[in-house]
């Protein structure tokens, strides 16, 4: 029975089957990687600039070499094959490898960047990892690179890259294409080039006599509550820099128009989508990174109660941590009742929900609980956004009459671990305010039966009877 | 507080188990032999295929049965006592009933092939089909599948995800030619063999299955004298009823178990429902044994009504179907056959490079709306089950194509073309409408 013959070996029974072009492209991806590891351990390189550019260049070309090995002379269609028997996607050793060296890689990240090289060397000079970072750091802004420069390069280098994978992968299905080509622009340009190129001008993150005006995130789309400090005074205090204007203020209002309006009327006519599975840098590295780990998040009723109680657990703490930063910000204390509000109220929802949650679990856990951890228990954005989409929107997952065969394919491939055949084999739409609108579930069904889709509020949740249609025996209760 | 008993935990029997408990307080007693639980058969292949692992293609958790009083029983019926009311089971049990669904489905057609029950030749339908599949697949260089209809497909698209070679015997000239027009046929049986590079043999029959001299096949020999090596061979020659342990009982059984269309037998308080169902009378133009997913739904969802005392036949709307073959989505909506019927017109669209294509068919004269295949584009069944219901004519759906694409969003449209070349060929005048909101175009 397949069942049992799930292989937990790193040595997948697959593994004979790596044509040419996957072994090449795979070597040569893995070589990038490999030197991002061993500067990773300490090893400083004497050619930072010649090196960064090999590990750019033969990460991006080796993932392509292998997406070309992988689908090419295939049919466009699903590409799930094997899916559940391959270590590396059905929590087998290549698995939990590979969870193990990410969820390290973020505990360095935040905790210990001194590890990655950050600030090490003579003078406070970066050596290792971030070292080789630096002449790309240099070339933006005319400074030494920062663990922070370094993990948003990297971030973008596989958005990027396993992007370009998932349209090959997907190129039957046209919606794919273009919100994947949306969320490759939204990362390298609003979240990457332009906050880098801002610094550069000196609209941003610049000293100037000796003095550092400050910094604030750049990222156009990046919207509080996921961007929870936002409101911090430091950050409030840096876009209202002298320095930093015009462009300063424009970002201070663009990030509270975006929350309180543009937010709201978007989701209402699209649904959350939009967001998550189009512009979002998380739902980005998700939906390209992620994409193998889909099928590994818990479709349980279980799971569904701990995300409801969990993600709005997040949201209601982050605004409560808001509130009481604003109130110290326009009250210029630092204390909220007598208590400290760094130490107890900014500091735990940045060690747990920034760090741990959306970070190590968040992505550290991939291959273990799926590609949108963060994304479905966590997000406070996905939170207020998923309360509109089921409450007030045009958004639902339209099931197509009586089609519904129950063969399970759209619940397995949800990444929010909706049970999406709950709903379909009842004739019912899907109006789930977790729903990230991704498409997958539309483009795995074998008979047709989903379609994402805006439309009036009225009748939007499909049939209310217990009778599907094609029974001509009942009245269909409307 | 009667009990019903339901053997079969398919579509059928646990649709019927679900609804009896939605409407009445009855004890419910589902027993299988197959799996503890209910599985979704049509899913078998993403299991084989490392798509989804068995506990996937469960469409409850396990929590379910008893959270909704539904007691499950893993045992093998060998005798139905309908005198004293009571099943012998294979363990020895027995178990009294009050009413009694059956609810078999069916078993893989075999046609007294010489070496048809050799070890390595098999069918595709059960769980344990799915795991002697497993076994019988592990040193396979070659298959050969008999049979070109929806099972056959899928079972050489299983294979061919193990790297085996398949070669697929069908004895129409083109893949599934009983029933697809021959236009979609020769378009699906090119996908097949072009793109799948499946060994696609049509017109071509089995004549006996070869023993190795172990008892395990080693070849097929076709009517025309070709021996081709095989380690596999698949028999999906269609399905019938899985009834023959009932032949020891006083229920009248002719292909399946012979019911009315309130799923009566000859016994009163027994019913047959599903695959294994056979109708004395053929139900809005229907087969009268269906095997299909969604009959076994209707079937169910209609004979709980009944045992719980709002008495309700058999009434299903118009045809409809699906299918996949390999990365080819099939829907259909009316009745297409594979030939034109006595006053049928029809017009048939293909796209130039890609394999999508259309197939619609009506009264030339009262241009009433018959039936359309699909391949490729996907279509809203609620509109097309209006239309049939309302016999709306063919210059209705062409004029409103657009609002029954049910295609992904940003795909690509075809709808002028088709038209187009509709009008060319029929010297119609339609204009296409533009798409509008679907539900309004529904409650008008």
């Amino acid at each position: 029975m397949a069942e049992q013959e799930l292989n937990f070996s790193v040595s997948g029974k697959y593994a004979q089957y790596l044509n040419l072009w996957q072994k090449l492209g795979m070597i040569l991806a893995l070589s990038g990687t490999g030197i991002i590891l061993i500067t990773w351990g300490g090893v400083s390189l004497t050619n930072n600039a010649a090196w960064l550019t090999v590990v750019i260049l033969s990460i991006f070309i080796g993932t392509v070499m292998f997406t070309y090995g992988t689908y090419a002379g295939k049919t466009a269609g699903i590409k799930n094959d094997g899916v559940y028997f391959r270590s590396h996607t059905a929590r087998g050793a290549i698995g939990w490898a590979v969870g193990i060296v990410l969820t390290a890689f973020y505990v360095f990240l935040y905790w210990f960047p001194s590890y990655l090289g950050y600030q090490t060397g003579v003078n406070g000079t970066n050596e290792g990892l971030i070292a080789l970072f630096d002449p790309l750091s240099y070339f933006f802004k005319g400074k030494p690179a920062s663990q922070w420069f370094v993990y948003g390069s990297i971030y973008t280098l596989v958005i990027v890259s396993l992007g370009i994978k998932f349209i090959v992968k997907y190129r039957h299905n046209r919606y794919h294409i273009i919100r994947t080509i949306s969320v490759m622009i939204a990362q390298l340009g609003l979240a990457y080039l332009v906050p880098e190129i801002l610094a550069g001008m000196n609209y941003n993150d610049v000293s100037q006599g000796g003095e550092y005006l400050g910094w604030y995130d750049a990222d156009l789309k990046n919207v509080w509550p996921l961007d929870y400090d936002f409101f911090y005074g430091w950050h409030l205090d840096a876009m209202q820099q002298k320095a930093y204007q015009p462009i300063g203020m424009i970002y201070l209002v663009w990030g509270i128009l975006l929350f309180l309006i543009v937010t709201p009327i978007i989701t209402y006519f699209v649904g959350k989508r939009w967001y998550c599975s189009w512009v979002c840098g998380c739902g980005g590295l998700a939906e390209t990174a992620g994409d193998p780990y889909r099928h590994l998040s818990s479709k349980k009723l279980s799971a569904w109660k701990l995300e409801r109680w969990l993600i709005h657990a997040v949201l209601v703490l982050v605004f409560l941590m808001t509130a009481v930063t604003l109130y110290g910000y326009f009250f210029n204390t630092g204390t909220f009742f007598g208590l400290e509000i760094y130490t107890y109220f900014q500091k735990p929802y940045g060690f747990v929900i920034g760090a741990i949650f959306s970070g190590i679990v968040g992505v550290g856990f991939y291959p273990l609980l799926g590609n949108r951890v963060w994304c479905r228990f966590g997000c406070p954005m996905a939170a207020y956004m998923g309360i509109i989409q089921r409450f007030k929107s045009r958004f639902r997952i339209t099931t197509n009459g009586g089609q519904c065969i129950s063969c399970g394919n759209c619940s397995t491939y949800c990444e929010q671990g909706i049970d999406v055949r709950a709903y379909a084999q009842k004739g019912q739409n899907i109006v789930r305010a977790s729903c990230v609108g991704c498409g997958v579930c539309s483009a795995v069904c074998p008979r047709g039966v989903l379609k994402l889709e805006n439309g009036p509020e009225e009748k939007r949740l499909g049939n209310e009877g217990p009778i599907v249609l094609g029974n001509d025996g009942f009245k269909i209760e409307k | 507080m009667s009990k019903v008993v339901i053997i079969g935990n398919g579509i059928s029997g646990v649709t019927a188990a679900r609804h009896i408990r939605k409407n009445s307080d009855k004890e419910i007693l589902i027993i299988s032999a197959e799996t503890e639980h209910f599985y979704s058969r049509t899913a078998l292949m993403y299991v084989f295929m490392g798509h989804m692992r068995y506990e996937d293609i469960k469409p409850y958790e396990d929590w379910f049965w008893e959270k909704n009083r539904i007691d499950l029983m893993f045992d093998y019926v060998s005798h139905v006592d309908t005198d004293n009311k009571m099943l012998e089971m294979k363990s020895g049990e027995n178990v009294t009933y009050d009413a009694l669904i059956i609810a078999t489905g069916s078993k893989s057609n075999k046609f007294g092939w010489p070496g048809e029950d050799l070890n390595g030749v098999q069918g595709l339908y059960s769980y344990q089909d799915l795991q002697l599949l497993e076994n019988n697949s592990r040193d396979t260089k070659r298959a050969v599948i008999v049979g070109g209809g929806l099972i056959g497909v899928e079972m050489a698209e299983m294979l061919a995800t193990r790297k085996i070679d398949v070669t697929v015997l069908v004895r129409e000239d083109v893949f599934w030619g009983n029933v697809l027009p021959k236009e979609e046929g020769e378009m699906i049986s090119k996908h097949i063999r072009d793109d799948h590079h499946i060994d696609l043999r049509l017109n071509a029959e089995l004549e006996e299955i070869i023993d190795n001299g172990n008892g395990r096949v080693k070849a097929v020999k076709t009517k025309d004298g070709e021996v081709i090596d095989c380690q596999l061979v698949g028999l999906t020659a269609g399905v019938s009823p899985n009834v023959e342990f009932l032949k020891t009982s006083k229920l009248e059984i002719d292909r399946g178990v012979v019911v009315n269309e309130f799923f009566e037998t000859n016994i009163p308080d027994v019913y047959a429902i599903g695959d294994c169902a056979q109708f004395k009378e053929t139900v809005n133009g229907r087969k009268n044994i269906e095997q299909v997913w969604y009959t076994g739904r209707i079937m169910g969802e209609t004979v709980a009504q009944t045992i719980c005392g709002n008495k309700m036949s058999y009434n299903p709307g118009p045809w409809f179907n699906s299918a996949k073959f390999f990365d080819i989505e099939y829907q259909t909506y009316g009745w297409v056959f594979n030939e034109l019927k006595e006053n049928q017109a029809d017009y048939y669209w293909e796209h130039e490079k890609e394999k999508i294509c259309l197939h619609l068919i009506w009264n030339k004269n009262t241009d009433e709306f018959i039936g359309i295949n699909t391949f490729g584009i996907r279509l809203r069944h609620d509109l097309f089950d209006k239309w049939l219901k309302e016999k709306a004519s063919i210059e209705t759906v062409m004029t409103e194509l657009r609002n029954a694409n049910f295609d992904p969003e940003f795909y690509s449209h075809y709808e002028k073309d088709i038209v187009q070349g509709f009008n060319d060929s029929t010297g119609k005048e339609i204009r296409l409408k533009p798409q509008k909101w679907w539900r309004k175009l529904i409650s008008a």
